[in-house]
Parts: structure tokens; sequence; C-alpha cells
């Protein structure tokens, strides 16, 4: 079923009895060509993209809870693609042009808005490090518009400009970042690959993967055994613990970001907004909410919770920044546990079992980053060689020493 | 989470700087291999439970291995880096 504008005015005058489940629900089949771990947004989208641009159809995503329930049902949603370095500057560049793409390949609202992103900065050292940033984003071929206070003030009166400790600068504009509504970038890529026909095989866990002489035959599942001639995990999360079943180490600790909604509210906050002094960003849902959140609880952690201490320093930075927010409520604050690299920067690569693929390590960017992912984890399990853009995601590169550390911050992994 | 400090007692943490998995205490010896060296400073184990892990608690300076689950965030114990060295 299409959906258009005419069915939706169809379906009303017919008291929306038309309506089909967006994606079907089968069982399992004995085995598949592939299997991919993970039915989140990137284990999704590499199946749509291994059926859509590389013609596979025996696809199998197996999901332990219900779709939508993993880190792509709970982020803070921003969309952007204001990367620096060589290796992640075309990948973001790459998954932004598929962004722009994404509703009418999907046939379905993602709610992808391009509403603008700001990076505020706050000291003459931050804003010529943000010129370099901006000319990077320019030379990659997206956009980037340095604004003065007076050009921040335009875009956003309702901030604390004279500031004592932390006095504003000026901003970095990217006008093609924004945000998306998360979980219907899930429904959509899950409703795309049904209609291909991947097996979307939801409350099924996967508990063991089967290596036979040095290559991976199939997974254990709670629905049974499953096999399989090639195995990715796509398992953000959980990746440590998926890539033991194969024996495999990796080199992520897990981590639990927060993010906080307050009661809806009439339009106030146009863009995306990160204050430079602080962690912390910010945008206004389309249901009225502000969407927030700020660093990670810095000690590992697999509880799906935060601590008090990492919220109270994004509600000091918020204050900080702009003191109406004060007045608003919040409604509720959420943990999502994040695979923390040394690097910063994700995996996407063959691991050392034959036919077992890995896609981690996507830190607290994973949602911007999920047409792209999928697009390149597809490439390389179809035509066994690295996309160009993601060539440099390697799983390897820390023990050969090709970091990619966008920040600058070491290798560590609470440290991104 | 209260993590109890030896010296001072228990303390909210807070008063604690985190530095990562008991694994940076098995550094290899000069000379040793690239793998070693990507497996001490990588590489982890990364339980989803019961871990250990270095904090510094930042009032005493001392440095803890703290035994705690990453799951409830309950912590089971902490212990000086000096006895824990001691204690093999």
């Amino acid at each position: 079923m299409r959906y258009s504008g005419l069915r939706v005015l169809a379906e009303g005058l017919r008291g929306n009895r038309g309506w089909r489940p967006a994606w079907v629900r089968p069982e399992p089949r004995e085995a598949y060509d592939i299997i991919i771990i993970g039915g989140g947004g990137h284990g999704l989208s590499t199946a749509y993209h291994l059926a859509k641009e590389h013609g596979l159809r025996n696809i199998a995503v197996l999901e332990k809870g219900y779709l939508g329930s993993g880190n792509i049902g709970r982020n803070t949603t921003i969309v952007r693609a204001n990367y620096m370095l060589p290796g992640n500057s075309e990948f973001y560049s790459f998954s932004l042009r598929l962004w722009e793409s994404l509703e009418s390949t999907l046939n379905y609202n993602v709610m992808h808005s391009q509403r603008g992103l700001i990076n505020l900065f706050h000291s003459d050292g931050q804003r010529d490090a943000f010129v370099r940033r901006g000319n990077a984003m320019i030379n990659q071929g997206d956009d980037a518009i340095l604004l003065d206070p007076e050009g921040v003030r335009r875009h956003l009166p309702y901030l604390d400009f004279e500031n004592i400790r932390f006095p504003i600068y000026g901003g970095l504009l990217h006008p093609r970042g924004g945000t998306a509504r998360h979980d219907a970038v899930a429904w959509g890529y899950a409703r795309a690959a049904s209609r291909l026909g991947v097996h979307i095989l939801e409350n099924c866990e996967v508990t063991g993967i089967d290596i036979e002489g040095g290559r991976v035959t199939g997974v254990q599942t709670s629905r049974g055994p499953i096999r399989a001639q090639k195995v990715a995990m796509v398992v953000a999360g959980r990746s440590s613990q998926v890539a033991a079943m194969a024996g495999l180490k990796l080199p992520i600790e897990s981590h639990v970001l927060q993010a906080f909604v307050t009661e809806g509210l009439k339009p106030c906050i146009d863009h995306v907004v990160s204050f430079g002094m602080g962690h912390f960003y910010i945008s206004q849902s389309d249901k009225g909410g502000l969407v927030f959140g700020g660093d990670i609880d810095f000690h590992a952690s697999y509880a799906a919770r935060g601590s008090l201490p990492a919220a109270e320093h994004v509600m000091e930075a918020a204050m900080t920044l702009m003191p109406m927010i004060g007045r608003a409520r919040v409604l509720r604050s959420w943990g999502g546990i994040m695979d923390m690299s040394p690097d910063g920067s994700p995996i996407i690569d063959r691991t050392p079992v034959d036919g077992l693929y890995v896609n981690c390590g996507w830190n607290y960017g994973g949602f911007k980053a999920v047409p792209a992912s999928g697009w390149c984890l597809a490439h390389l399990m179809a035509r066994e060689e690295p996309h160009e853009v993601a060539a440099r995601f390697r799983l390897d590169r820390f023990l050969t020493g090709h970091l990619l550390d966008e920040e600058g911050t070491g290798s560590q992994h609470n440290l991104h | 989470m209260l993590i109890p400090c030896p010296l001072c007692g228990p303390r909210d943490r807070r008063e604690y700087h985190y530095m990562g998995a008991a694994d940076y205490l098995d550094r290899p010896p000069p000379g040793s291999l690239p793998e070693a060296w990507d497996a001490y400073l990588h590489l982890r184990d990364n339980p989803a439970g019961r871990t250990r892990d270095l904090w510094q608690h930042e009032c005493c300076g001392a440095w803890l291995e703290v035994d705690r689950c990453t799951v409830t965030h309950r912590v089971f114990g902490a212990r000086l880096l000096t006895e824990a060295r001691d204690a093999g």
C-alpha cells in the first residue's frame, strides 16, 4: 500500500478501514542468505539497502524486543553533517544527502526538518576552531555560515548573551542540519524493507552465533536456530555481549547517556542549538516538548537510567544558556546505552570470522548516520569491499594507529 | 551512587574521577608487541554485570579499584590500588 495525501483523504472518507500493518510478521525460515542481528535504525537500514541496492531478498532482521524499542526510538533526533576529519567528513555528508531524499525513497513521512543547527561559541579560540570547522564543511560540499553575536541574536533572541561567565561570541549555522522523527525512521525502513521481502522477526533474541571452521553458519535464537551464509552484528548498546558469542573482544565500553523532555510548549525554539561551554544541545519537537541532552554519565554502565550528577550538569548548562527554560517543567528523562569507542568514531567492518560483519561504536552520534551506515554495511556485505565513504571505519584501526579522533581527546572510551 | 573510599568512608560519585576498566593495571612490559598494547589500551570485556574499574577519589587523591555492577550500579566494595597490587 502506497501512502499519499489522496490515500489519507480516501481512507478518511471510508472510516480508515483500509489501512494495513506497515510490515508483515512472518514466521522464521530455517535459513537465510543474510541475517542482520539488531532491528534498530542501522540494522533495518542495512537490510533495506541490501534489498534495494543489491537485489538481495532472502534476508532476516532479528530484533530481541519490539521494533523501535532501542536507541532508535530514544534519542535527541539531531541530523547534521558538521564533521571535519577525512573519513568522518565524507561519510556524514553522504548520510545527510540520503536523509534529504529519505522520505520520497521510503514513501514514509519521517518528519525530517532542516530547521538549521547553530553551534555557539564563547571565546576567541573557540571561534577560530569553528571557522576552521565551517571551512571544512564547505569544502566537503555542505553548508556553514559564521554568525556574529548580532547574527545569533536575530535567530535566537532568547539566549543570555551578556552572561558574565560565558558571553556569546557568535555561532556556526549549519542550515541543512535539523531533526527527524526518530521512531518513524525505524518504521519507515521496516515498512520499505518488508515490502521488498525482508523478514523482520521481532521478539527474536540471538543467544549464540554458530561458527564452523572459522566461518559463520547461523545463529541460535529464542525462536530456534536459523542458518545463514552471512551474519551482521548491528547491536550498538550490546555489541560486546553479541561479539562475545563469536569469541570476539571489541574496543568498546558501554556508557549511559541521558536525555530529557519538557511538557509540550508553544513553538519557541526554532533551531537545534548547542552550547559551547558545557555539553548541552536542545531542539523542540513537533509535539512541543523541548528535547535536550548533554554528556554521558562518564562511567561504564548498562543501567538504562541516568544518575543525578549528569542530570544536574545538563540543567545548569540549560539555565546558563537560556534562562527562560527555567519556567518549563521536565516531563521525563531516560538513559540509553552507548557503544563508546576509543576514538569516538564508529566501526563498519568485517571480523576475523568469515561471513561475520560488525557495525558498532556509534558513541552518541548514531542517529544521523542511520541511512549511510546501512548503505555502507550493505555495500560491504554484498560486494565484499568497503564503501569509499566508510573505508576508514576499520576494526583494526586502533592497532594500526589510524584513529579518527574528531574531538582530539585521546584514546580513552569515556572521553568522547 | 556512593563509593566507599578506604581512607575517607562512603562518598558521593561526584567526588570521584573515572578512568576505565581495571585492564589499565595490566600494563604490558616495554618492548611488547603492538597487539598487547592494543589489548591494554582499547579492547574491553565490557561486562553487563559485575566489573572492576578504576576511580580516583579527588578529595584525598587515592586511586581505587571498585568492584561494582554496571546494570544495577550497586557497589560491592573498593580497595586502594596499592593494596590491589600487593594482593595480586
